[in-house]
């Protein structure tokens, strides 16, 4: 480590502007992050991971240009045709002559958009209830984590399916509508992150820094969100870009079986579900089953190259 | 006599354990005044860590416990204060310095945000220019070269010494009336020590705020105090200015820490030690808690029966021992010379 005094000057020097200088002493701010970036670049499945996201995530945001048709057009005359470059059906077309391609990227819109929406709610919702149940301990824990683990044994896919048909009975106007679903999803989501967070608060409150920001006059809300949470910020990352991935698997398996996404918005769940149908035309399950599945392992790659990254504890990076 | 900046009265500090209370600081009481530097010397767990932090209501409660006492700080009893004017209180007008600037510093926040939260916490309304400019003049006060550069680089950047600087450094960043240090130089090797130290006499100098310097280092209390108070088990033994403690102790625990320091002009083959272990502080000894190991007090009923009382002997000078007149002229081995440190 640097240590600039060690030059053997007087102990303390009358320390004015650019006297390092004349040591010749270059200092470069270098940031923890900076340092995790550099780990997450070297890490191979991760970049390929994450070009792989770009690609299909930039196609299905910007699906309004490049789709070679409009949501919703139908043609005929040209049903059930396998993929071809005719007519730009790259992946086909439907039993009504749709273009398949163009559901698929309107359907990665739709997983994007879901994927991201719980990620984000569940993740700031879990590290609210983690932050006050790991700060506070006691009885507020307590409540707050039974309720927690309470979450967490309930069978996710079933309560789904049943509040998920409810609320389409119930208000039949937000039936299938992709904002409810994905609050339903959140509300499953923010578990996990809830639980890493109380770990970590757990841990750090008790740390010598926490009591030095007490000792300067921090509250408690200061303390947990100016002092605490950027010190979670690594496992947050990483775990809000695992429910990225997770959100749309189980968004897709919901929309498979009826219970989640329907027309006018396109899921890619329901085109494999429509597809069951149809068993010689094989296009219409492979592309929109394999687009799931390249999404969640893109995901799945960015997660475990950001956990590599962040974790201070593992220097080491498996490439 | 100036008017005390702190009055501590009969503080009684316990901490309930599976093992029994745990009497850490029992029946303290000090004063200290403005500008001055007081030294709290005593071994590990004698209560003068304790002591200073129940001020600041730092004491973990649950389990801790301030049984009774008053601490008047400025017309107010810090001990009766709300959470919230507690706050106030802290690093604004009482600052602490932590033994451990490796852990005392968070990893994550570079030491400018750090510097600059303990700033923005009292004076949320202060434009954020102002609060680094503040900062990096802080850090340059506190001798951290190019503080520029510093001020955006973290904890892990900075060397064991550098980072007791930041920390000095963020203890006056709202100009505190009463600083307290506990163990500021304990954790570092013996050359940073002196550095810091210079640092903190210089830090002391310009912001002229009184100081409770808690170390278990007598030399440390020669240097740089100027009344030191001497604990043991939780119990003021002796108290009084630095020169006259050092040089006629009135307390046989106070002669055995001195006796127990090697001097650097004699060539000594052994140190000698304190017979004998502090005692367990769920189960102090009834009477004078040094008694088991005092060499005063072999065979006197007195000293197993009755707790002594902290007496004046002599200009501002006390000490809690039954016999300590029985040390009056007792010269310790750095009286000749007035060679403490």
């Amino acid at each position: 480590m640097s240590e600039p005094t060690a030059s053997g000057g007087p102990i303390i020097a009358p320390v004015g502007a650019g006297s390092t200088e004349a040591e010749g002493l270059e200092l470069k701010v270098r940031s923890q992050w900076s340092y995790a970036r550099d780990r997450f670049l070297r890490h191979r499945m991760a970049i390929a991971g994450l070009v792989g996201l770009v690609v299909i995530f930039g196609a299905g945001a910007l699906c309004n240009y490049i789709a070679a048709y409009p949501l919703g057009y139908v043609d005929l005359t040209n049903v059930e045709h396998g993929p071809t470059t005719f007519g730009h059906h790259f992946f086909g077309t439907d039993t009504t002559g749709a273009d398949e391609l163009t559901q698929v990227l309107y359907g990665i819109r739709t997983s994007l958009e879901v994927g991201v929406f719980v990620a984000v709610v569940s993740s700031v919702f879990g590290l609210l209830v983690g932050a006050f149940a790991g700060y506070y301990r006691g009885l507020i824990d307590n409540i707050l984590m039974r309720i927690t683990d309470l979450v967490l044994t309930l069978p996710a896919l079933a309560i789904l399916l049943a509040f998920s048909s409810l609320v389409g009975q119930r208000w039949p106007s937000l039936r299938g509508n992709l904002w409810v679903l994905s609050l339903i999803l959140a509300g499953f989501f923010w578990t996990g992150i809830a639980r890493i967070v109380r770990g970590v608060f757990l841990s750090l409150r008790e740390k010598e820094y926490v009591e030095a920001a007490k000792a300067s006059g921090a509250g408690d809300l200061r303390i947990m969100f100016r002092h605490i949470l950027p010190n979670t910020l690594g496992p947050i990352v990483v775990n809000g870009t695992l429910a990225v991935g997770g959100a749309i698997i189980t968004e897709s398996a919901l929309s498979f079986l009826g219970q989640g996404i329907t027309t006018p918005n396109v899921s890619l769940g329901a085109l494999v579900a429509t597809a069951q149908s149809y068993p010689e035309a094989w296009w219409l399950t492979i592309f929109p089953g394999l687009t799931i599945v390249l999404i969640v392992l893109c995901v799945n790659f960015v997660g475990d190259g950001l956990r590599d990254a962040l974790d201070p504890t593992q220097r080491r990076v498996r490439a | 006599m100036p008017e005390p900046l702190l009055s501590i009265t009969d503080l009684v500090v316990e901490f309930k354990t599976e093992d029994g209370v745990v009497h850490a600081v029992d029946g303290v009481s000090y004063e200290l005044f403005p500008g001055e530097i007081l030294g709290i010397v005593g071994e590990s767990g004698s209560g003068k860590s304790v002591s200073t932090m129940a001020l600041l209501g730092l004491i973990p409660q649950p389990p801790g416990r301030i049984t009774s006492g008053t601490a008047m700080f400025q017309g107010r009893d810090l001990l009766q204060l709300k959470k919230k004017e507690l706050q106030e209180v802290r690093g604004k007008e009482v600052a602490m310095i932590f033994q451990d600037p490796m852990t005392s510093l968070n990893p994550v926040l570079t030491i400018g945000r750090q510097l600059g939260e303990a700033i923005k916490t009292h004076f949320p309304d202060v434009k954020n220019e102002e609060v680094k400019e503040r900062v990096v003049s802080l850090l340059d006060l506190v001798g951290v070269p190019n503080p520029e550069a510093r001020y955006g680089q973290y904890p892990h950047e900075f060397s064991g010494g550098m980072r007791q600087r930041a920390m000095i450094a963020m203890s006056i960043a709202n100009s505190p009336t009463l600083l307290i240090a506990d163990e500021p130089t304990t954790a570092l090797d013996v050359t940073i020590q002196a550095q810091v130290l210079e640092v903190m006499k210089r830090v002391m100098a310009e912001t002229n705020a009184a100081t409770i310097l808690i170390t278990h280092d007598l030399g440390i209390v020669a240097e740089m105090c100027d009344r030191v108070v001497v604990m043991y088990a939780g119990h003021i033994i002796e108290s009084g200015d630095v020169a006259t403690i050092c040089r006629s102790p009135r307390h046989p625990y106070t002669i055995g820490l001195i006796n127990s320091l090697p001097k650097l002009t004699e060539d000594e083959e052994r140190l000698e030690p304190i017979p004998g272990a502090p005692p367990s502080l769920i189960s102090v000894p009834p009477g004078c808690p040094f008694h088991p190991r005092c060499f005063l007090s072999q065979g006197r009923e007195k000293c197993r029966t009755e707790v002594p009382a902290l007496v004046p002997a002599g200009d501002g000078h006390a000490a809690a021992c039954h016999f300590s007149e029985e040390l009056v002229g007792y010269q310790s081995k750095y009286s000749k010379g007035a060679e403490v440190a």
